[in-house]
């Protein structure tokens, strides 16, 4: 098997592809960074020249407005220069490769490629194929990985409740199609976080779930026993009403977070979630808006976890 | 024509013979053994000293993308390449674009192949007219046309009323059914074996259920109606459990296995190495150890290379997009042979199933050294190893998960009917 390709010889950070393989020490590094921007979103310049003179490629394969959005504006607070490509309008469209999409960006002379694709793996197809001073951010691939969602939810973790070798933290929802799931659980077991558990229906857990080190739970009530924190997954549309679930109404009634379901967590439980939010289905608004939600805080927590990102691989050394 | 070899390291599988001795070869079939082919005078002999001489390798399943697909592989292209891995056999499944429905395709791709004058080449069929499953495709006709068995190669019939009818049509004419067994359903948009690996990698899975199914669909019908099955390309440990009690129960069942699933494990996906991304999928590494298991006690009849030359753009894609299949002409006996060393089992009864079983499944008297067989030999060194490189593979297709693997045993020289087709240092 290949060296973990998101690595340069040194240990550094070349490419962010996934959590999975990351060693804690490049994790822990990435939060200190990340707490170092936080200051600087707050400030009334928030803007450091670390990136100033790169240019970063958002290439979106598939639509999404707020990942996007938090890229280009960590990378503008990095002095970075942002082209947005919304490639699934255009040239693959009409037929042209992935690999020669890449090819012609490079000729334009990318420094950093944020990549969101729908497909498994697509970053890491792309990262065996630029250049050696390009470097890929992998904004979410199909079914596999959203490193930088993972390690934001870390850093929210990290900020409420200190110290993860105490930590019991449930997943909640659609974990088999779910991106965020996966990253934050490499996260968790990486960084030594002893209780992990999904909570879900079998329909929407994959096979083999618990080799990944979490405790699986069918029963809503009983998985939320004793949480110190609890993170709803978002359920698709499409997904609703199928093969997999019956009903979003069903849904929201054995696996939809409530403030009674609530209750049985720790007093101090904190609730997060991926956004975007489908209110009443896996989250009721009185819980989204509610004392323990920490869904906003999250997504300043993003700008400054991607600033932190992008710092580290555009300043890694081929 | 008449060609000796002399010196050689004699192996026959079917008689378990691995002895030194010499061959003739006349009008192209073996004439002489050992003493009698030493004295023997020929226009043309060789000697084998330090090297192995068995029958050709007989491979089941090629896809050599004629008609049709000629950008990823020719005839010839795969000929030459089937050639320089000993293979003097092999046959073709029916998935070529049209399907081989019609006497006429059957015709003329057994014309080019003669023409090329390399490997023997033994088309299967379609079991439908364009593999659809709606309609029969005439049999007999297709037998006529030279035809050795009936297939939907990697589309599996999602009609089992159909099936039923399929096999009791080619029982009616004594014809084998070649399956693969996949329950389309459970199989719909999988691209990897359902299980940690794929799960870790966010791939959606085939389960292993989706083959054992289907096999015990199959296997519930060859009960009904007495049809030769041939089971193709077996991937997980139920399936290998299943044909082993229905072999017992005296079921008319064989089987065979890709050398890939003998080597290769879902956890070989790496970071998504499209080279990987084959059909049935790798799977576990249990289900590799039980079908290894099961070529050695002879549960799997024999082991093909399941050739199927992709062109390199459609391996460049995200793991799921990836076209799947490996090449693996070339590979065969290489393979073989490292498995056969990695589990420690004789060469003869390795060379076995790649030689006079699949011969048994074919119905052809060639893959055994015996008087009056086809002249078709395989030369080589089983002390010498090669680097995979793609520059060192002669199909068109060079996507391989073993590129960079040094396996063992040169092909030193390839003979068809007493002709040697290809030749190395």
């Amino acid at each position: 098997m290949d060296r973990n390709p998101q690595l340069n010889k040194n240990g550094e950070l070349q490419h962010l592809l996934s959590i999975e393989g990351l060693p804690r020490e490049v994790i822990e590094r990435v939060l200190a960074t990340a707490d170092s921007f936080v200051g600087v979103t707050e400030r009334e310049v928030k803007k450091v020249p670390l990136l100033r003179g790169k240019s970063v490629f958002n290439l979106f394969f598939e639509p999404s407005t707020r990942t996007r959005t938090t890229f280009e504006i960590a990378a503008k607070r990095l002095s970075a220069d942002v082209i947005n490509l919304n490639i699934a309008a255009s040239s693959q469209s009409k037929g042209e490769s992935l690999l020669d999409t890449i090819a012609n960006l490079s000729a334009m002379q990318a420094d950093i490629y944020v990549v969101r694709h729908a497909s498994s793996g697509a970053p890491f197809l792309i990262a065996r194929h630029v250049k050696p001073h390009e470097h890929v951010i992998n904004a979410g691939d199909g079914r596999h990985a959203h490193p930088t969602q993972g390690l934001l939810d870390l850093y929210t973790l990290r900020h409420y409740k200190k110290d993860f070798t105490q930590l019991t933290v449930a997943i909640v929802g659609d974990v088999l199609h779910s991106r965020v799931a996966r990253s934050l659980i490499h996260g968790l077991t990486t960084l030594g976080t002893p209780e992990v558990r999904v909570i879900g229906p079998q329909t929407l857990m994959p096979s083999g779930v618990e080799a990944l080190g979490v405790h699986v739970y069918r029963d809503m009530r009983e998985g939320l026993k004793g949480c110190d924190a609890v993170v709803m997954l978002r359920l698709q549309n499409e997904r609703m009403r199928g093969a997999l679930l019956p009903s979003a109404q069903e849904f929201f009634k054995h696996f939809g977070l409530t403030a009674d379901k609530l209750a049985l967590a720790k007093p101090d439980v904190i609730v997060m979630h991926p956004g975007p939010m489908n209110r009443g289905v896996e989250i009721d608004s009185s819980v989204a808006d509610g004392p323990h939600s920490v869904i906003l805080p999250q997504v300043t927590f993003g700008i400054a976890v991607r600033m932190a990102v992008m710092s580290m691989v555009g300043g890694a050394s081929a | 024509m008449s060609l000796r070899i002399i010196n050689a390291r004699l192996i026959d599988p079917a008689s378990g013979r691995d002895a030194a001795g010499d061959i003739l070869i006349d009008k192209g079939r073996i004439a002489a053994l050992d003493a009698e082919a030493r004295a023997a005078r020929a226009e043309r002999s060789l000697d084998a000293g330090g090297l192995v001489v068995a029958p050709g390798v007989i491979d089941l399943a090629a896809r050599l993308r004629e008609p049709g697909e000629e950008y990823k592989a020719t005839l010839e292209s795969e000929m030459e390449a089937a050639v320089a891995g000993g293979v003097t056999s092999l046959a073709c499944p029916p998935d070529t674009d049209p399907p081989l429905d019609e006497p006429g395709l059957i015709d003329m791709l057994r014309r080019r192949a003669r023409a090329f004058a390399r490997a023997r080449l033994y088309p299967v069929g379609a079991l439908t007219v364009k593999l659809q499953g709606e309609t029969l495709t005439e049999m007999a006709e297709l037998a006529e046309s030279g035809c050795v068995a009936f297939s939907q190669a990697n589309v599996p019939l999602q009609d089992t009323q159909m099936l039923w009818r399929a096999l009791q049509y080619a029982v009616s004419f004594g014809f084998p059914v070649w399956l693969r067994p996949a329950e389309p359903w459970l199989s719909r948009g999988g691209v990897a074996h359902d299980g940690e690996v794929a799960t870790r990698l966010g791939l959606p899975g085939v389960p292993s259920f989706a083959e054992t199914i289907a096999i015990c669909t199959i296997l519930e019908i060859v009960r009904a109606t007495g049809a030769r099955v041939h089971l193709c390309r077996l991937s997980t440990e139920g399936a290998v459990a299943m044909v082993r009690a229905a072999k017992r129960e005296g079921l008319p069942v064989t089987c065979d296995v890709s050398a890939h699933h003998l080597h290769l494990c879902d956890v070989d996906l790496g970071y998504f190495d499209s080279q990987c991304r084959l059909d049935p999928p790798l799977r576990a590494q249990r289900d590799r150890d039980a079908l290894s298991a099961g070529v050695s006690d002879g549960t799997i009849d024999c082991v093909c290379s399941d050739h199927t030359p992709v062109d390199e753009d459609a391996k460049h894609q995200p793991f799921a997009e990836a076209a799947p299949g490996a090449t693996g002409l070339e590979l065969l006996l290489p393979l073989m042979l490292r498995w056969g060393s990695l589990n420690k089992r004789p060469l003869a009864q390795t060379l076995a199933r790649i030689t006079c079983d699949p011969a048994r499944i074919l119905g052809v008297r060639s893959g055994r050294l015996e008087l009056g067989a086809p002249g078709d030999l395989v030369v080589f060194d089983p002390d010498a190893s090669d680097r995979i490189v793609p520059e060192s593979l002669k199909s068109q297709g060079k996507n391989t998960p073993f590129l960079g693997y040094e396996l063992p045993g040169r092909v030193r020289a390839t003979i068809v009917a007493g002709k040697v087709v290809y030749e190395r240092e």
